[in-house]
């Protein structure tokens, strides 16, 4: 066959790979520009797993709290990603989310209101001020949907189910896209002057996640191979509350809008053990007691947030506490609790129906549980990376020319830890970003020529697990994998499990490339999780082998052999690349300076 | 505080379940059976899974988030339209085989996968949201929750299209190309009923969406697993829209003189 017939080929300008919230923000914005805009979708249009989000989106509009400003919200994010953030990022972001949200009430969504008919915002964990703009707790729904709607007119070509198997450079600057339909796999070439990342997250590669199976880091692999910088990937969020029980739900995300509707963390002994641990860092924040924080939770200005609302890494630690310590729930998590509120409202079971119905769908259903009456079993779960490909903060570019990132395959903007509510106003604001940029790239630079020996190597490459007929099974590899992170580079890690899990990795390496699949190349999923096992052991290595070199525990990250915070550890990012030889190399990258006016605002609101 | 939960959940058990499950394409295919040994708590996607990694690799589903909120693992189960991810297992008939179609309204990919573009067709082609110009200097307009409460309502659609499976204008008798179904008069009634639009699709829903199939059997209103009032909320008040802006006797008359 020729390479015409096996290749369908496509052309865009800019190249748009996933359609999440940064995903579609960016081919709008691009598309605006007047360029001709591809996207790619993983899964069908609208089903990403911005989907799932659902607290809200971070903007300091301060429609609820008028003391609220983009300086404040600038320092609650640094304070959150301790200090490793990219102050450029975190300025773009505080400074232009409140536009974002407008816009997107523009096209069409609608948020809840408050008395006086403005967008209404909720408290959330590490934010000063009630800042969430939501929509009940399917906030992510609201915003995905809304630029699906209105995407979908503005021009730009949509490829629902589709893979990217590689992205192609020539004369390393990028020329296009390798990828196949899932429907027939057809293999397909896209060609572009610009590709814009948008790919999400990498859940996949720890057991109990709350990310659906398209999680598995494939943004990262792929700018990973061609030449971009990882960073930050040791930091790895653990959301407190994930279900527990039934087995089959464990992992899947209850939103920390429980908590900021007054939901309060128990432990077997009924005791709020929130309470015992609080952080130096946000001792004048948070209340003194149990009825100050219901103050909070009911808007009063002059009351701290109670302390179930510190950051989540602090919370997440501090239930695993609890649960080692033989304070847990019957399926090993601790209680949540908001059904306690009837204690102050007089009609709570309708208020929690009408602030939490996806999370009172969700326990009725799944497990039996009914949340205005009874506690819910929670537990950490993987649920967000802050680490991915290092950008320009300005232009959200890589490394590599012509390739662009946005949200959470991106680094920089969290640091060391995500605040709630940050990851929504991340996917408008930066996805807006990196489609202007890219399509200024596309303007200014002549489209390259694809590599007709790079394709076929791909192509070959995947091909290989079809024509063994016997071999190893690629779920049962996922499944060791799966094990391996979560049990070896969890949420308490120590070097000699962190070099376990290396050796580990190596094995799965190795076998990966003895995988065989049965079927055809239709819709196979068993081929798909072969081709998605290469891009999770690169993102697990990166994320082990930052996790060794940072030997301090700071926000995301805890070490049990290095428990405290180190000065050194403050100075720098670290940095995963692919050096020429193939092997993975981690090195130290001074963090990018605050300018002054930054640092005063650090200063003015500590 | 808020009693601990309870134990008498879902039932702790292990059970072998026999399942008949659907695999071909478009050119035909055949119920394979399977066996799955069930445990506490699962829901029948989690049984199309154990499926795959066990014994039939190339099995293909849809699936995302598996907490009811992506719409995408929609399928036909003992003949139900449902939600593989919200199905859970002990609330099946007990001994009894577990029958897994596709949906039957869409032409079939492979195995459990349906081809839905239609939908996404459809979708284009209804008036997008036009808005009325920003009541604030800031560009923000001013909305109260009361008036926006119904929308919200309509916009906790998961696009699982399990209405648009069931609703027998689509299936039986195969109107698709001159009815846009429950979803989609559903997606017309929310951006009609939008407080800050101002574009019109009454004509739209009369003369091109086919509204006039639609007699009210609320069997969309059935499946949907967000529990959405489709046909009483959304459907029935479209109806009385495109009666009163095109059937009422004194609207009639009064756009003859204006010359509508």
């Amino acid at each position: 066959m020729s390479f015409s017939e096996q290749f369908i080929v496509h052309e865009h300008d800019v190249l748009v790979i996933g359609a999440g919230g940064a995903g579609l923000r960016a081919a709008i914005e691009a598309s605006a520009a007047g360029l001709k805009v591809g996207v790619i979708c993983k899964s069908l249009l609208g089903k990403a797993h911005t989907v799932m989000a659902e607290g809200g989106m971070a903007a300091a509009m301060g429609n609820v709290d008028d003391r609220d400003n983009w300086e404040v919200h600038f320092a609650d994010t640094m304070r959150g990603g301790q200090y490793l953030n990219n102050p450029i990022m975190v300025e773009h972001h505080a400074k232009e989310s409140p536009a974002r949200v407008l816009e997107l009430e523009s096209w069409g969504a609608v948020f809840d209101r408050t008395q006086q008919g403005k967008i209404l915002q909720r408290n959330f964990g590490g934010h000063r001020y009630p800042r969430l703009a939501h929509v009940g707790d399917r906030t992510g729904l609201e915003l995905i949907r809304t630029l699906q709607d209105h995407g979908i007119h503005q021009g730009m070509e949509v490829f629902m189910e589709m893979t990217v198997v590689s992205l192609l450079t020539t004369g390393g600057k990028i020329s296009g896209v390798l990828g196949y339909d899932r429907e027939r796999g057809r293999m397909r070439i896209w060609k572009a002057k610009a590709v814009i990342l948008a790919t999400g997250g990498i859940g996949k590669s720890f057991r109990i996640t709350s990310n659906s199976w398209e999680g598995t880091g494939d943004g990262h692999a792929l700018a990973y191979h061609a030449g971009a910088e990882l960073m930050d990937m040791e930091f790895v969020q653990f959301h407190p509350t994930g279900m527990v029980w039934p087995p089959s739900v464990r992992g899947i995300l209850v939103t920390e809008g429980v908590r900021g509707e007054g939901g309060v963390l128990r432990n077997s002994e009924g005791k709020r053990f929130m309470f015992d641990d609080i952080p130096d860092m946000y001792k004048n924040q948070v209340a003194t007691d149990e009825e100050e924080g219901w103050r909070y939770v009911c808007g009063d200005k002059n009351a701290n947030r109670p302390p179930e609302l510190l950051t989540r890494d602090h919370v997440a630690r501090c239930i695993n506490r609890e649960i080692k310590a033989g304070r847990g729930s019957p399926h090993g998590g601790v209680y949540l609790d908001i059904g306690w509120i009837k204690e102050k409202l007089p009609n709570a079971s309708d208020h929690i129906k009408r602030k939490l119905p996806s999370m009172y769908h969700q326990f009725k259903q799944l497990a039996g549980v009914d949340i205005t009456q009874e506690c819910m079993e929670v537990g950490p779960t993987t649920h967000y990376v802050m680490g991915g490909v290092a950008v320009d903060g300005d232009t959200q570019m890589s490394c590599v020319p012509g390739l662009f990132a946005a949200g959470e395959v991106t680094a920089g903007l969290h640091g060391a830890n995500r605040l709630g509510g940050n990851s929504l106003s991340d996917l408008v604001v930066f996805g807006k970003l990196a489609g202007e940029h890219a399509a200024k790239y596309a303007k200014n630079n002549a489209a390259v020529e694809v590599d007709q020996a790079q394709v076929l190597a791909h192509t070959n490459a995947i091909m290989e697990p079809f024509e063994r007929t016997t071999g190893e099974n690629p779920y049962l590899i996922q499944h060791e994998l799966q094990n391996t992170m979560q049990d070896l580079v969890g949420i308490v890690r120590t070097e000699k499990e962190m070099q376990e899990a290396l050796v580990n990795l190596d094995q799965y390496k190795a076998r990966m490339k003895k995988v065989s699949v049965i079927g055809h190349r239709e819709y196979n999923p068993g081929w798909h999780t072969a081709i998605d096992l290469s891009g999770m052991l690169v993102v697990s290595e990166s994320i082990t082998r930052a996790a060794l070199e940072r030997k301090e525990s700071r926000g995301a990250q805890f070490r049990d052999d290095y428990p405290d915070k180190s000065a050194e550890c403050a100075t720098f990012n670290l940095v995963a690349k692919k050096a020429a030889d193939g092997s993975m190399q981690v090195t130290r990258r001074p963090l990018v300076q605050m300018r002054s006016d930054q640092k005063a605002i650090i200063e003015k609101m500590k | 505080m808020s009693t601990p939960t309870s134990q008498s959940k879902p039932v702790d058990e292990s059970r072998s379940v026999q399942f008949r499950v659907w695999r071909g394409n478009k050119d035909g295919g055949e119920f394979v059976n399977y066996q799955v040994n069930v445990t506490e708590g699962m829901v029948l996607l989690d049984c199309v899974h154990r499926i795959q990694a066990e014994q039939a690799p190339d099995l293909a589903c849809r699936w995302n988030c598996k907490a009811g909120k992506c719409g995408s693992c929609s399928a036909e189960i003992n003949g139900k339209p449902s939600l593989m991810c919200m199905t859970r297992m002990d609330t099946l008939p007990k001994d009894k085989v577990v029958t897994v179609e596709p949906m039957r309204s869409f032409p079939s990919i492979r195995d459990l996968v349906t081809d839905v573009s239609w939908n996404f067709r459809v979708k284009k082609t209804i008036k997008p949201f036009k808005p009325r110009k920003p009541d604030n200097a800031d560009g923000s307009w001013t909305m109260f929750q009361q008036d926006i409460d119904r929308v919200q309502e309509f916009r906790k659609c998961i696009e699982c299209f399990l209405c648009q499976d069931v609703c027998h204008v689509i299936r039986d008798h195969q109107k698709a190309d001159e009815f846009i179904g429950p979803r989609f008069l559903m997606y017309t009634a929310a951006l009609e009923m939008h407080p800050l639009d101002t574009e019109d699709r009454v004509g739209d829903l009369k003369n091109r969406d086919g509204i006039g199939y639609c007699n009210i059997t609320k069997c969309c209103t059935k499946v949907c697993p967000e529990h959405i009032g489709i046909t009483d909320n959304a459907i029935i008040p479209m109806k009385e829209r495109v009666v009163d802006q095109f059937y009422d006797p004194l609207t009639r008359l009064f756009r003859m003189f204006k010359g509508k």
